[in-house]
């Protein structure tokens, strides 16, 4: 048996760690400077090709652009959110036909891209004109900015049914099981048991795909759909001005920065009970 | 002093001028003696190629007449602009996802920049604003040096380079979580044995995070695919172009916006086929439990 005898004297702190000079540092300063460069060199482009008279003329152009594409994702959203509802349905059903005409539909509109599937409506059902105006429906396809609706509505119903899918099938089953022994009516289950839950999990991936929503929107511009992108193309063909392409990333950026955290703050609140 | 700069423009054109002849005659060997076997088993275009069988003569034939063979090109400018985009922003994705999980802090925050701006712009913002402002740069840049010619950018590499910036920001997160799967033990083992930082890396990580980022990857791989349809925009006669011009030309628009999508079908199709093969042997390693 040993025992300390006298108290051990203090005793001086250990020299503070060399922080070497290493490679990630460098890189990390290269980086970092690129990113200063590049961010300098565009603010003083901005600055010294800064127009008033350009500004005035398109930016109340670009703002409205601006509303048109937040409209336009909004409503395709919300149309979509509906239509998904029966293709959810018809993909959870146990029909084997139905399952295979929704499982189809959501293939097709994941598998191809945005911009093929509105130069499908647009050009494609478009070219249909004689059977539109026959059962009156031509003012409809006539119209980029109804095509390019019904196209993203299409596109993200198909996106927000497999999202939706994923979020109930995650529900663990034993909670249907509980709702079964409590004698509640299946809908009356889905409603208040499951569906809360699943829309938890579906949280996130629905933000996303808002976000995904309204970057792919800018390919309206394509089909002359004056939304934000569409402004400042048109803005750019009038003065060949590379500041317009600048101030819409500036404004993109902005809309899905805001909208990203302001999603995960709402994410945080709402399942606030589940972390530990 | 005005003279001698137009001699050294002048000098280093030709100079590039031979290169690009030396390059050009190399690709024009490879390709002959590859152009046989190639269009022989084209499935567009090829002795079974679906056009040549269901095109018949008409507008869908390969021949002058016919739009199946500028389809048929257009299909495999998609296919070789995304399957040269991909290492381009697996490379970038890995290096940032390097970075983002580095513990220097500037370069934490250079790569969350990086990251927040390709995911928050627009894939055809990007892709517009690299076409264009590239332009402008080199422009700039040739002036600088004496050079006073219209400079263009080739589509191709402006996509490659817009589309290879968006996957690469995407392909980050995805490998940094697969990093943050990876046990820390996993490093220190490796480091035990003796292994140096590198040696570990490659060795010990770099297959294990290829089997967790898989699925990831093949997700991104899609969108990837997808994304290479905006390329249409600056120019390049992709799927979408050439079915589009097709459709202007002939009249048959939902023929050939039809074709488009199903080609882009083929594509996701085809690509899941390999990335569920990849995906089984890269599984082969866990071995049987």
């Amino acid at each position: 048996m040993t025992y300390v005898a006298e108290m051990i004297p203090a005793r001086a702190a250990p020299p503070e760690a060399v922080q070497r000079y290493s490679l990630s540092r460098f890189a990390g300063s290269l980086f970092m400077g690129v990113w200063v460069a590049i961010f300098l060199g565009t603010a003083w482009f901005m600055y010294s090709g800064f127009s008033e008279e350009k500004f005035y003329k398109y930016g109340p152009r670009m703002i409205s652009g601006l509303g048109v594409t937040l409209q336009l994702v909004l409503t395709s959203l919300v149309l979509g959110a509906l239509f998904s509802l029966p293709v959810v349905y018809a993909r959870m059903s146990k029909s084997r036909a139905l399952g295979a005409i929704a499982y189809g539909y959501v293939y097709f509109f994941r598998g191809t891209p945005l911009i093929a599937q509105l130069y499908l409506v647009y050009y494609g059902l478009g070219s249909f004109r004689t059977f539109f105006e026959a059962i009156n429906m031509w003012w409809f396809f006539r119209e980029a900015y109804f095509c390019a609706l019904l196209a993203f509505t299409l596109n993200t119903a198909a996106y927000q049914a497999e999202i939706l899918r994923g979020a109930i099938e995650s529900v663990p089953r034993g909670q249907t099981e509980a709702c079964n022994a409590l004698g509640l009516s299946k809908l009356r289950a889905f409603l208040t048991v499951i569906l809360p839950q699943a829309l938890m999990v579906a949280l996130r991936p629905y933000g996303n795909e808002i976000i995904l929503m309204i970057k792919g929107s800018a390919i309206v511009a394509i089909v002359t759909v004056f939304d934000l992108m569409g402004e400042t193309r048109y803005a750019f063909s009038r003065t060949f001005d590379f500041q317009m392409y600048l101030w819409a990333a500036v404004l993109y950026l902005v809309i899905v920065e805001v909208l990203r955290n302001a999603w995960n703050s709402i994410d945080r609140r709402l399942t606030r009970h589940l972390k530990r | 002093m005005q003279g001698d700069v137009v001699v050294t423009a002048e000098s280093t054109n030709t100079f590039y001028t031979q290169i690009w002849a030396l390059i050009d005659g190399m690709f024009s060997a490879i390709w002959s003696i590859l152009h046989p076997v190639l269009s022989a088993i084209d499935p567009l275009c090829g002795r079974v190629g679906v056009f040549s069988l269901l095109g018949g003569n008409g507008m869908l034939s390969c021949g002058d007449l016919g739009w199946g063979d500028e389809i048929a090109h257009g299909f495999y400018i998609t296919a070789s602009l995304a399957i040269c985009t991909l290492p381009l922003g697996l490379a970038i994705g890995f290096l940032l996802a390097l970075a983002k999980q580095s513990s220097v802090g500037q370069l934490r925050t250079a790569a969350d920049i990086y990251t927040t701006l390709f995911r928050g712009l627009p894939e055809l913002l990007t892709l517009f604003i690299v076409y264009y402002g590239l332009q402008i740069v080199l422009q700039n840049f040739a002036g600088s040096i004496g050079f006073s010619g219209p400079i263009e950018i080739n589509s191709f590499i402006a996509g490659m380079i817009a589309i290879g910036l968006v996957f690469s920001a995407y392909c980050a997160g995805v490998l940094q979580s697969a990093f943050q799967a990876i046990p820390q033990g996993q490093y220190e083992a490796g480091y035990a044995i003796g292994l140096t930082k590198s040696q570990t890396m490659r060795l010990v990580i770099m297959p294990q995070l290829l089997r967790i980022a898989l699925p990831g990857l093949g997700n991104l791989w899609m969108i990837l695919l997808k994304d290479t349809a905006l390329v249409s925009a600056i120019g390049l006669p992709d799927i979408l172009r050439q079915t589009f011009t097709a459709a202007k030309v002939t009249k048959h628009a939902i023929t050939f916006t039809g074709i488009a999508c199903l080609l882009f079908l083929a594509l996701a199709l085809l690509s899941s086929v390999i990335f569920s093969w990849i995906e089984t042997r890269t599984k082969r390693s866990e071995g049987a439990r």
